[in-house]
């Protein structure tokens, strides 16, 4: 065969220096505004590069680390949040080990997170937690690798993660029947793993909400249709922060004094409200852009309503929407913020109350809020791209 | 060919009395009445809006129809749902626009039903995908989804997925009408195996040559009503209505 002769080749893509001037430098003013752009980069990126590794003064959050972790969580009982940390590290490298993907990248960044903490000089965190984080990134990596090795079966894994959420919480929650796990409010929980807890819990227990009142908004029945509409409306049209009030304040006066229960748990509640309002319409748009002749021919074959429902239209339907959930998702992440204004300590508010709490502190605002807004951007980011992942991942074959 | 097979001896398995549809204030159905024989393969013709689609579509209740009767192997069509699913599951349908599910492989679409519907193990369901892949000619593309296939490797799969049910009547809307002409012959060739082996079929098409060659009885709509039916010889050779002798010089003028 002599491709040669026979079959044209497409032009070659240009040299380096031929690229840059036909794309920067054509005209004269091109060449100014790179000139001028170049300068510009250049000294935002060196004053940041100075200000975080010279000026800036990081001593609020390395010596508050532990706060920024945990809040108020009883030092003593550390060891209980420890097994939990566990338990994710080890599910999350299984995770990743069997269904690669979304988890990959979630697995890496906790893996990143944990060296980071454990090798950022400095900070209050005592040698004995540093070697457990570090520890904790090499147990992701090995049961990561005992997944490869024999794999579990799929459903074994998802009965395990939703086992360990419950033991974990349970351990961090204690119970006031055994002396060794004394009960610890949850009011005391704080940092990083309430916000934590309120992303995941939120996003995890909405999604389900979410894809229910989706189908309920479509649903032939109207007693169902009607409330999932009015629900959906309702939500949509306040303000997540009034929702958290409404939860916070508002719901235990109808309660009796028994059923009260946590600030967290009530922020919760309320973000998982939100959150399954929006995931529905959301979702709602993935159903109504399947085409009516996947239901007739589902229909033709024999299959019934709840079987179309769940094996022709969510799976396609879901995928659909995959971006606009991920963004929704990680906007619900960054709205955890909002629950310090019902006095959940989660990590935004641990930074506040560090400043004012320490005189010495006064003037570096700026580091404690470049810090949370570098936790956030974090795992954001990480979601955003997995997000990529599974779109990928799902979008083979699709006409 | 007897022309009236629908009264040959056997009992019809399909019979349809006065049958009335409307859409709305417009009446698309205006009392349509036809036995069909077991074993029969009916060509149904007529100018798009003629109501073809929607009478094959009335007997697997896809669309309902509002008045007379229809009677599938025994089994009248009514309100019932268990009655529905019934015949439903009788009846294999393939549409013009194919239909597939995409995100399933070809082999888990043509499985898909006997393992939900008649709850097979699943084993057995692909085993039964494969043969029908085998039959309709791609066995090759099993594992790959619809998006990935031409338009007339697709067409068969649809039918394969129909056959997966072992239906007793195949309904086709128009099945080689959105496809490129070079694909039409292998979905053809696909329905006159089909047709050959004793399916009993209905068939909304304007591909002539495969009504002459396997048609029993040819059934000519327009505006809602049947003009003219017959066999495809007296429908092509001595055509009674002006009307049908009009469409057909239309069609067959090319």
């Amino acid at each position: 065969m002599d491709l040669s002769t026979h079959d044209q080749l497409p032009p070659a893509p240009p040299a380096f220096l031929a690229w840059v001037r036909q794309n920067l430098f054509r005209t004269w003013y091109d060449s100014l505004l790179t000139i001028v752009s170049c300068v510009v980069v250049y000294l935002a990126l060196s004053g940041a590069i100075r200000w975080v590794f010279t000026t800036a003064d990081w001593s609020p959050i390395t010596q508050n680390m532990t706060l920024f972790l945990v809040g108020q969580y009883p030092r003593d009982e550390l060891w209980r949040l420890g097994i939990a940390v566990g338990l994710v590290s080890f599910f999350l490298g299984l995770s990743w080990g069997l269904w690669s993907g979304v988890m990959r990248s979630f697995a890496l960044t906790l893996i990143g997170f944990y060296l980071f903490l454990a090798l950022l000089p400095g900070t209050s965190l005592a040698a004995g937690i540093r070697l457990f984080l570090g520890l904790n990134a090499g147990l992701v990596v090995l049961s990561y690798w005992l997944a490869r090795r024999w794999p579990p079966p799929s459903n074994y894994l998802l009965a395990g993660w939703i086992v360990s959420a419950i033991v974990g919480f349970f351990l961090l929650r204690g119970h006031a029947a055994l002396p060794a796990l004394e009960r610890v409010e949850i009011n005391l929980w704080g940092g990083l793993i309430v916000t934590a807890i309120l992303a995941i819990g939120g996003i995890l227990i909405s999604f389900p909400f979410g894809v229910l009142l989706a189908l309920g908004r479509r649903s032939t029945l109207p007693v169902v249709s009607a409330f999932s509409t009015a629900f959906i409306e309702l939500i949509r049209g306040v303000p997540l922060i009034s929702i958290l009030f409404l939860f916070s304040l508002i719901v235990p006066l109808f309660l009796p004094a028994n059923m009260r229960f946590d600030r967290m748990l009530r922020a919760l509640v309320g973000m998982i409200v939100f959150s399954a309002a929006y995931t529905a319409e959301n979702v709602r748009g993935g159903l109504q852009a399947i085409p009516s002749g996947q239901y007739e021919a589902a229909y033709a074959i024999g299959l019934r309503n709840l079987q179309i429902t769940l094996l022709i239209v969510l799976p396609q339907a879901l995928r659909k929407v995959i971006p606009a959930i991920v963004g929704q998702f990680i906007s619900l992440f960054k709205d955890t913020t909002l629950a310090s204004g019902v006095a959940v300590l989660e990590i935004l508010s641990i930074g506040r109350s560090v400043l004012q709490g320490n005189p010495e502190y006064i003037g570096l605002q700026a580091e404690v809020f470049v810090f949370v807004a570098a936790i956030f951007w974090i795992f954001s980011y990480s979601m955003s791209v997995s997000s990529r992942r599974i779109e990928t991942q799902l979008g083979v074959g699709q006409s | 060919m007897d022309p009236s097979a629908s009264t040959n001896g056997n009992d019809p398995i399909i019979v349809c009395r006065d049958v009335h549809k409307w859409f709305g204030a417009f009446h698309a159905l205006k009392g349509i009445d036809m036995d069909v024989a077991r074993g029969e393969v009916i060509v149904i013709f007529g100018p798009s809006g003629s109501g073809k689609s929607t009478f094959i579509r009335t007997i697997n209740r896809l669309e309902e129809h509002q008045q007379g009767s229809i009677v599938v192997d025994g089994i009248e069509l009514t309100h019932d749902v268990r009655n529905i699913a019934a015949i439903r599951s009788e009846i294999g349908m393939v549409f013009q626009q194919f239909n597939l599910f995409p995100h399933l492989t070809v082999l888990d679409n043509v499985s898909l039903a006997p393992v939900w519907v008649r709850k097979w193990p699943k084993d057995q369901a692909k085993k039964q995908a494969m043969e029908l892949l085998e039959r309709v000619g791609i066995p090759e593309q099993a594992d790959k989804h619809p998006g990935q296939l031409s338009g007339g490797q697709q067409q068969r799969v649809a039918i394969a997925r129909a056959l997966a049910m072992q239906p007793k009547i195949m309904l086709f809307d128009e099945p080689t009408s959105a496809l490129d002409p070079e694909m039409i012959k292998e979905v053809l060739d696909v329905m006159v195996n089909l047709a050959k082996s004793g399916m009993t079929m209905l068939v909304v098409t304007h591909e002539m040559g495969f009504a002459r060659a396997v048609a029993h009885r040819m059934f000519f709509f327009d505006e809602g009503k049947v003009v003219e039916s017959g066999t495809p010889d007296q429908i092509f050779n001595q055509p009674q209505q002006d009307r049908t002798k009009l469409f057909l010089s239309q069609i067959l003028q090319h």
